[in-house]
């Protein structure tokens, strides 16, 4: 039954429009608002959820399309349609979302409404933009997507929320323009504004490069990659737990999404001539953002940081194509490589998200996100402590937990490719453990370190509601990945045989 | 020359205009304070009935009436359409205002209609005489209605300036026109359009007379560096009149643009291409780096509109049918979003508050989430951030220059619109981040309200659904 309705618009707009109501709810019913605002986004979920059971994954093909024009004049297209790629990505949005709205229920006192409205519209936008199949579609979604988290940041944030949202929204704006010309270039040589048209069309090296190197910029600072990374930290810092969970969950992803969508099929040839600056990016952002997630006094940057780190691993993974096939003879490790990525961007979601939440927790009964205010917390929250611990394990890459699989996957074609690829990218397994663990014992192991810790209560059955959600995750994509590497198997296949050929 | 009754038919709605027009002005002296409403009814019931006419008008084939003196196009008619609703939505924003200031009478109407009429004038006209005429009567309505709160300094300084500035840009265009009539002995654009082309004239001559030509046009769109008066009219005159001269003159000044350098000098291209991406790099420039300092709404919007001109600028001079489609549909867009900006400043003004800067728009989002709503969608769509109308505007005219192969001006335009976002983000972020400092409540009678509502929810609806407007803008450039 499911196959008739169109789920990728419903999975878009039901929130979008959903949002609206909520804001039209107000304030004042704030408790009726939120109710709406967690039903629109259980429902979304629910949506989404046939989405993923009804894939059909021996196809690399669109799935789900929907096609009707939009501007004719400009051959513009609503022009929606997922493949393994996208798929993964709706499901963890919808995911996601529902925990916001829960972890945000009784922390948000100031215009509650707006701020579940901001955030299901968000989720509808999101959702767009791994849909879209229309190339101008895409870029309305993805710049869209910048307002709500505008208007997150500034109303909800920490005490420097306004210069954070600025330099946010500042960056990204200037990385996404230069792609929006790139698109324009496209368009014209294509003479269509179709995604998959964009794939087909031949274009000489030069050229490849421009527009390899404009979709760099929008993609690299939404990542975001060394060195177009340095609004992250701050927005992270200053974003409500919320906004930082959806920064970290589904905004960073996508970027990497539009590497895979955009720059290496589009540009292969650019792609493999710049893969050492690729490369070498995403090692920089591996290691030496690992030691500087190391120092940091405050959790969310501590996170912030470990975020970057652990996002150089999808785009390390996208990019080693080339230098296995130019190794090994052949583009067979290829794959892996890709599919690590991806894994490692579901996790990431699910871990990051789990960590923030686990950061905002602390932070609703304490006001404080140093890590020194803290010490102890096993002692009074014994149950949180515990889920802590379990995600710090999963950020730290420990076998079982999600973290792992896709480091491992990564690592393993990195050794396809060179020694010293996997050696550096290895290095997170210590670095990674270095700054999450140390983190953790400051802050959850040891002697109470203050009155203040030793007053704190334990989660409530809300609290608890969501951490065990996303720790059921964490184990189960450790435990059992394959259900989303099959998903994705036959894209990412086609992906690494559309990328062989070039295009020059 | 040779008449008949069926030329008058296309003109129908000037004399109609020009008929009410002078209608009003001998009511309005008979009507007393109270009763001053039919004289805004009056205004509207005007406008209401000229759109009908030229409605009327929509779809006929092109036609040349009046001894090649006035031409009826679909790029007239879909400007003058335009030019209509954005006076009345001008009108519409208007009583309140004026009552507070002891202005409401009947000459800020009766001005808005002439001016009108020079509007629909110049974006009919087909000879180098009807440009003048049409571009003069605007002009001298313009400069009476700047001028028309007598006790205000800064008013009046605007007035002058803008009137002394406004001569000397005439008189240019005036001395470029004598040229080009003397290079080709015609005043009708279509023949100076062949004469050129069949290579008449001295290039030396034909050159400066584009220059003067160009800088006449510059002026009245404001482009840099002809944009000094720009911040200081906008700024001095009474707001009601800035959102009246910012918004339908720009539409006229567009169709002055297309007149002169495309129907008249289309053989020219490859010169006033050039003169033309100087003008729109140093308006972007301009426009968006000064606009950041600027601490009044006002004067940031003035600058903003010098950047606005700058992407019209951009869309025509890629020379192309989908360039000046495009940069038709960015001159309506612009006309829409100044509009609900300027509107929102007089939404937010009361007696003896004018609310024009920046400070007063702190905490809006406490005071009316509604409005500081609407003013949100307004500042992303000027900043070109999708889903709003502002986004396609810029998109439309930037696809066009990256088809002529100018995509080195396409990421400069691109660069400098992330440099403006920031003070459109300003805006937002005193809205919506910041508490408020005036409490007063807001006193905007139902009819501004739903005006201003509308407006600024067309930036939303037209951004979701441009094909229809985009595809009336494509047809009206076509052949």
């Amino acid at each position: 039954m499911f196959s008739e309705l169109p789920l990728l618009s419903l999975v878009i707009w039901v929130p979008i429009i959903g949002g609206a109501l909520v804001l039209a709810i107000g304030d004042q019913r704030a408790e009726t608002a939120k109710l709406a605002a967690l039903l629109v986004a259980f429902l979304t979920l629910l949506l989404s959820i046939p989405l993923f059971t009804g894939f059909a994954i021996d196809t690399a093909d669109m799935q789900f399309v929907e096609f009707r024009p939009w501007i004719e004049s400009f051959g513009i297209n609503y022009h929606l349609g997922v493949d393994g790629i996208a798929m993964p990505l709706i499901v963890l949005t919808t995911f996601t979302t529902v925990l916001v709205v829960i972890a945000g229920w009784e922390v948000i006192k100031q215009r509650p409404s707006q701020y579940m409205a901001a955030f299901l519209v968000m989720e509808g936008l999101i959702n767009g933009v791994f849909a879209a199949l229309d190339a101008a579609l895409f870029y309305v979604f993805w710049e869209a997507m910048l307002i709500p988290m505008f208007i997150i940041i500034g109303m909800w944030g920490g005490p420097n929320r306004v210069y954070a949202t600025i330099k946010f929204f500042l960056y990204t704006f200037f990385g996404s323009v230069f792609m929006l010309v790139a698109l324009l270039y496209l368009y014209v040589q294509a003479g269509s504004f179709a995604i998959l048209d964009f794939h087909a069309v031949n274009i000489g090296m030069t050229a490849q490069i421009l527009i390899f190197l404009a979709f760099l910029v929008a993609f690299a600072v939404k990542v975001p990659m060394f060195p177009v990374h340095t609004w992250l930290p701050d927005a992270h810092v200053e974003a409500p737990t919320g906004g930082s969970v959806i920064l970290a969950a589904i905004m960073l992803k996508v970027g990497a999404y539009g590497f895979l969508r955009f720059s290496l099929p589009i540009a292969p040839d650019a792609s493999h001539a710049l893969d050492w600056l690729m490369i070498g990016l995403s090692l920089v952002a591996v290691v030496y953002i690992g030691f500087v997630a190391l120092i940091q006094q405050d959790m969310k940057k501590l996170i912030a940081y470990s975020s970057i780190a652990h996002m150089g691993f999808v785009t390390l993974g996208f990019f080693l194509a080339w230098a296995i096939a130019e190794n090994t003879g052949s583009f067979s490790g290829a794959a892996m490589g890709i599919e690590g990525g991806m894994v490692q961007m579901v996790s990431h979601g699910l871990v990051s998200g789990a960590m923030f939440l686990c950061v905002g927790v602390l932070y609703d009964r304490l006001h404080s996100r140093l890590i020194a205010d803290y010490g102890g917390v096993a002692n009074v929250m014994p149950v949180f402590a515990g889920f802590m611990v379990l995600f710090a394990m999963a950020n730290a890459g420990l076998p079982g937990t999600s973290g792992f699989v896709g480091e491992f996957m990564v690592i393993l074609s990195a050794f396809k490719a060179d020694f010293w690829y996997a050696f550096l990218a290895a290095t997170t397994l210590i670095i990674g453990a270095a700054y999450t663990l140390w983190m953790v014992k400051r802050v959850v192991f040891g002697s109470v370190g203050s009155d203040a810790v030793a007053a704190l209560k334990d989660v409530n059955g809300r609290e608890f509601l969501f951490l065990a959600v996303l720790a059921v995750g964490v184990l189960l994509l450790g435990l059992w990945p394959n259900p989303l590497l099959e998903v994705m198997h036959a894209t990412v296949q086609n992906l690494v045989e559309h990328i062989a050929v070039s295009k020059i | 020359m040779n008449f008949e009754m069926s030329q008058l038919l296309p003109v129908l709605p000037e004399v109609f205009v020009l008929g009410m027009a002078c209608a009003i002005l001998l009511i309005d002296p008979f009507l007393s304070e109270a009763r001053r409403s039919i004289t805004f009814m009056l205004s509207l019931g005007t406008l209401a009935g000229a759109f009908l006419l030229t409605l009327g008008l929509y779809g006929e084939a092109d036609q040349v009436v009046f001894s090649g003196f006035f031409v009826l196009d679909g790029m007239a008619v879909l400007l003058k359409l335009a030019a209509y609703v954005a006076v009345a939505v001008a009108f519409l924003y208007a009583p309140r205002y004026l009552r507070e200031r002891e202005m409401l009478r009947g000459e800020y109407f009766v001005l808005g209609l002439l001016g009108l009429l020079g509007m629909m004038i110049l974006i009919s006209a087909h000879s180098l005489l009807t440009v003048y005429l049409g571009l003069e009567l605007m002009s001298l309505s313009l400069y009476a209605m700047v001028a028309m709160q007598r006790d205000s300094v800064v008013a009046s300084e605007a007035a002058m300036k803008y009137f002394v500035l406004g001569a000397m840009a005439s008189a240019m265009l005036l001395y470029g026109m004598s040229m080009l009539y003397g290079m080709t002995g015609s005043l009708d654009l279509a023949e100076i359009h062949a004469a050129i082309s069949a290579g008449a004239g001295q290039p030396v001559v034909l050159a400066f007379a584009l220059v003067f030509i160009i800088i006449g046009v510059a002026f009245k769109l404001g482009a840099v560096p002809f944009h000094m008066w720009v911040p200081d009219v906008y700024h001095g005159a009474p707001t009601t009149v800035t959102v009246y001269m910012s918004t339908a003159p720009k539409l006229a000044a567009f169709a002055m643009l297309m007149r002169l350098l495309v129907d008249g000098l289309g053989g020219l291209h490859a010169q006033w291409q050039d003169i033309l991406i100087i003008l729109t790099l140093l308006s972007l420039a301009v426009g968006n780096v000064i606009a950041i300092a600027q601490t009044n709404i006002k004067r940031m919007l003035a600058y903003s509109a010098i950047s606005h001109v700058a992407f019209i600028l951009l869309g025509v001079l890629a020379g192309t049918e989908a360039g000046y489609a495009a940069g038709l549909f960015y001159a309506v867009s612009y006309a829409l979003m100044s509009l609900a900006s300027f509107g929102m400043v007089i939404f937010l003004s009361r007696a003896g508050f004018e609310a024009d800067n920046l400070e007063d728009f702190r905490g809006l989002n406490e005071r009316s989430p509604w409005h500081a709503f609407l003013m949100l969608m307004v500042m992303f769509s000027m900043a070109g951030v999708p889903p709003f109308l502002g986004f396609w505007a810029k998109l439309f005219v930037i696809q066009a220059a990256v088809q002529v192969g100018l995509v080195w001006l396409a990421v400069a335009a691109v660069v400098f619109s992330v440099i403006g976002a920031f003070y459109y983000l300003r805006v937002v972020k005193l809205m919506y981040f910041d508490k408020p400092t005036d409490v007063a409540p807001l006193e905007a009678g139902w009819g501004m309200r739903m005006t201003i509502s509308a407006n600024a929810l067309a930036m939303l609806g037209l951004g979701v659904l441009p094909g229809p407007l985009m595809a009336l803008c494509v047809a009206a450039m076509a052949g």
